[in-house]
């Protein structure tokens, strides 16, 4: 079974997105995700300073089996990105909502965050 | 409803992710692809082959019927247990399936592909016309291949009884024990065995493997390790409009004695002497490295500088050279760099010869 923590919010191309304390949004792949992946080998991660939109492919997650897009779940500026995935991609599979964040962003409008599936949500969207 | 095979209980108990193949349900990995591909060709890793179709030819017209169905020659076989590679072509030279024959006491076994299971029993059978032969599938034959370094110490460790007759093989032959059947081949690029097995005694097998250390690997590794050993997956690399010429299975074509008419060999020999005198619109196999980041997959357009255009068949990331290895087929006259357009770029790629990995080690 995936594990869909509950504090975590999340859309349905498969990133989970966290509020942080400070107002900013840390975004991942979900255990699902990375389940349907098997063994990530290449992650390629974002421009920091790029301003994004919401649904624009700005990463790729590139498994033993496919290439998969990922996708900034809202608008704003990513203000960091995990450089640890790029040695390391296996972090995906073994910590998907922990050490293998994917990035940072600062949010163009924080109502948005609104707009995301919860972990109920999320998780009837997987069936 | 998907057919499962008589390890399936065992592959759920292992934790194998199952997927839908050729219409059955097989596991895919059961944690980690890589780990089970490394398992391979550092210690010993063991896959659930019962799938695949064995059809035994019987008859006193066993040999000349084979002779007439492989591009291969069956008469090439002289040891009895000794075991051929070979294409099994339509009268246009494409290939129907690729399979492997063993020459047993007075009769032969072949194992086909489990995709292409109903087309290959039905040109079987219609080619047999005329001859004094018998085909009988043995679907109550389950079938275990156990590869890597150490896979026949681990056998003959669990099967002490078969130790004597394991030791007696030699590479590319099989033998009978009973209703069992050891053959020294496989599909990795490592020694180790393909071993049929009676369906009812396949779960214990496994299970003894298991505790002796061998671990289970699902069709991914499969698909990785045979992707380094360089060798072809039907449908993927070859097919029914595809000739061997084309697919690097040239090797598998016997051309002498000139006089065997086996099916396809008109349309070969007219290919040969097209690609005589037109070689640059010939194709051929070969094998890609990318030394950069990212991972080239089938059917991505591979540009060949002055010279043409050409298509990935197989692509994967290799774990054992940690980086993007393919097959490819491509213009003859494709020297050693090509582009292959991958996610809408256009990256350097170096051209090798197959295979990419024997024995554990890169050989290009």
């Amino acid at each position: 079974m995936s594990n869909i923590p509950a504090e975590l919010k999340y859309v349905t191309s498969h990133e989970w997105i966290r509020l942080e304390a400070d107002g900013t949004v840390t975004i991942g792949i979900t255990d699902f995700a990375q389940a349907q992946l098997g063994d990530v080998v290449f992650v390629e991660l974002p421009e920091v300073g790029a301003e994004v939109e919401a649904e624009q492919d700005i990463a790729v997650v590139e498994s033993v089996k496919a290439a998969s897009d990922i996708y900034a779940p809202l608008a704003g500026k990513i203000i960091a990105v995990n450089d640890a995935l790029v040695d390391t991609p296996e972090m995906v599979n073994e910590d998907p909502y922990g050490n293998a964040w994917f990035f940072k962003m600062e949010l163009a409008n924080a109502d948005d965050l609104n707009n995301l599936l919860d972990a109920d949500a999320y998780a009837a969207a997987c069936e | 409803m998907a057919k499962q095979t008589a390890l399936y209980a065992k592959h759920l108990e292992a934790n194998g992710k199952i997927v839908d193949f050729g219409g059955w349900d097989m596991p895919i990995h059961y944690g980690s692809q890589i780990q089970e591909h490394k398992a391979v060709r550092e210690q010993a890793g063991m896959f659930d082959v019962s799938h695949m179709t064995i059809v035994d030819v019987r008859g006193p017209d066993a040999t000349a019927y084979l002779q007439k169905l492989l591009a291969n020659d069956v008469a090439k076989l002289q040891e009895t247990g000794k075991a051929l590679y070979s294409g099994m072509l339509n009268n246009e030279g494409g290939v129907i399936d690729d399979l492997i024959v063993y020459k047993m006491d007075g009769w032969y076994r072949t194992v086909v592909n489990c995709s292409t299971r109903e087309k290959d029993l039905e040109w079987m059978s219609r080619q047999s016309k005329g001859f004094e032969v018998s085909l009988t599938e043995r679907p109550e034959l389950a079938m275990v291949a156990v590869q890597g370094p150490k896979a026949i110490e681990l056998v003959k460790q669990v099967k002490a009884d078969a130790a004597e007759l394991i030791d007696s093989l030699k590479i590319f032959q099989g033998k009978g024990k009973g209703e069992w059947f050891y053959a020294r081949t496989g599909y990795t690029g490592e020694d180790g065995l393909e071993i049929m097995v009676p369906e009812a005694e396949v779960a214990e097998f496994w299970q003894q493997l298991l505790d002796a250390g061998v671990a289970p690997a699902g069709l991914g590794a499969r698909d990785t390790l045979r992707l380094e050993a360089g060798m072809n997956l039907y449908g993927n690399d070859m097919d029914e409009s595809i000739s061997p010429l084309q697919a690097g299975m040239g090797w598998t074509i016997a051309w002498e004695p000139a006089e065997r008419d086996f099916i396809g060999r008109a349309a070969l020999e007219a290919e040969k002497a097209e690609r005589a005198a037109n070689p640059q619109q010939a194709l051929k196999q070969v094998g890609l490295v990318l030394e950069e980041r990212g991972v080239m997959r089938s059917h991505q357009k591979v540009v060949v500088d002055g010279v043409g255009e050409g298509e990935i068949t197989s692509g994967t990331f290799s774990p054992s050279l940690e980086y993007s290895i393919a097959m490819a087929r491509v213009p003859v006259g494709t020297a050693d760099k090509c582009l292959v357009e991958m996610r809408g770029k256009l990256v350097p790629a170096r051209v090798v010869k197959l295979p990419f990995v024997r024995n554990g080690k890169q050989q290009f």
